[in-house]
């Protein structure tokens, strides 16, 4: 019986160039931060451009529910929250705007 | 470490709301949503996945070894680059799928143990050995393209975990298919020798890989619940029939045979009839009864225990050290 291969969980962010942002690309199992990193280079930076990388100890997320999905709907109309809720270029049209918003 | 697969409430039929959770549960299926962790799943359906996704880890693990052994004696440079690469995929690929395994509550440490002790079962196709390079050519053109029909469907199934793993994995394995092909027509196009030695592979791994989608609808026992929760997507025979349309074709084109007196196309059922393959004995093999059965868990446990300081090395972190990422110069 081996003991020595349940080693922690770390989620791995990987960023495929300076600019755009860090997208979650699975997990690896790791003793710690550093070998992690190791870790995820070799199994999520052998390809594809990746210029930096982050990982996570799982156990330092905090998620929702699946089941409290609900939580996310809408109870009432949000468009006042989106330009397409306004019919403002109308409006800007009749008094004489004719340029972009 | 044993973990208790996780439970869900009432996720056994004759629990008090198992029949209200499973309508639920099989109304999201059917209209293709993803199922994750967190969701509450049949007991069976955690089972079923657990099985299926430790057996596929346990094959990219064992499928290493055949290959592995050959990187030494491969012809060119560029083929030891490419074969290792490959190799390096396949373990990369089993430790995704112990990942995707373990969300549903099995250890790591427990599927590993698993393995190297005989306990748990990888495909039948490693159970054999690479006896010549046109092995190798085969087993990354043939068994690859076999293996990524099976997983290009099993990757819109309903598990999120599996199915992210497997997209992964299977745009990986296309650098497979491709050297494998490019490797097989090498040896198709090359001398007396290399055309003999390719049909000896040919003739050799027909058998295996005919069996490598698993016994046939009429004797396979978990198809019709494994279809309805969409965790397969097509029976065995259907994998079996979308790998020979394709890839028959090609073996013929490169001027090959296969060893089946009774293969024919038939063009009204637009269907390959062929010799139904021995299950009782492929059942022999996936227990560990191939020719090669042993020399593998043996390669494997050598591995494992070999590779033991490694691990005492990075668990020194506790005390102290530590294990630096590379810098650049």
């Amino acid at each position: 019986m081996t003991t020595d291969t349940q080693w922690r969980v770390f989620e791995v962010f990987h960023q495929q160039s300076r600019g755009e942002p860090h997208i979650h690309v699975g997990s690896v199992h790791a003793t710690d931060g550093e070998s992690a990193l190791l870790m995820a280079k070799e199994q999520f930076g052998r390809r594809q451009a990746c210029v930096n990388i982050w990982v996570v100890p799982a156990e330092a997320i905090t998620e929702t529910r699946y089941e409290d999905a609900d939580i996310f709907e809408h109870g009432t109309d949000k468009s006042y929250r989106e330009a397409f809720g306004y019919e403002t270029t109308k409006r800007a049209r009749a008094i004489g705007d004719t340029k972009e918003l | 470490m044993v973990m208790q697969p996780t439970r869900c409430s009432d996720d056994k039929p004759g629990d008090p709301s198992y029949a209200t959770h499973l309508a639920a549960f099989e109304a999201r299926v059917a209209r293709g949503d993803k199922v994750e962790p967190g969701d509450w799943m049949p007991w069976d359906y955690r089972q079923q996945l657990i099985r299926l996704i430790h057996v596929h880890a346990n094959s990219e693990i064992c499928g290493a070894l055949p290959e592995g052994g050959w990187i030494p004696h491969a012809p060119t440079f560029k083929r030891k680059l490419a074969l290792c690469a490959k190799v390096q995929d396949e373990v990369g690929h089993g430790q995704l799928l112990y990942r995707a395994a373990e969300t549903l509550g099995k250890s790591r440490e427990e599927m590993i143990d698993e393995l190297i002790t005989g306990k748990a079962k990888y495909s039948n196709v490693f159970h054999y050995h690479a006896k010549t390079w046109a092995d190798v050519c085969v087993i990354a053109w043939l068994i690859d393209a076999a293996a990524i029909v099976n997983q290009t469907m099993m990757a819109d199934g309903s598990y999120g975990p599996y199915g992210r793993a497997l997209k992964r994995i299977c745009y990986e394995e296309a650098f497979h298919l491709t050297h494998g092909y490019d490797m097989c027509i090498s040896l198709a196009t090359g001398s007396k020798v290399q055309r003999e030695m390719l049909q000896d592979a040919v003739n050799r791994w027909w058998d295996p890989i005919m069996m490598f989608h698993g016994p046939s609808d009429k004797e396979s026992t978990h198809t019709e619940l494994l279809m309805r929760w969409r965790i397969k997507l097509m029976t065995n025979d259907e994998q079996r029939q979308t790998f020979l349309k394709k890839y028959l074709p090609k073996v013929f084109n490169l001027g090959l045979t296969v060893p089946d007196p009774n293969l024919r196309f038939d063009e009204t059922e637009k269907v390959w009839h062929y010799t139904e393959p021995n299950w009782k004995r492929f059942l022999e093999v996936v227990r560990g009864g191939g020719p090669a059965s042993a020399l593998r868990l043996a390669t494997r446990r050598m591995a494992h225990e070999e590779g033991a300081w490694v691990r005492r090395a990075l668990f020194a972190v506790e005390s102290g050290k530590r294990v630096p990422m590379p810098t650049a110069a």
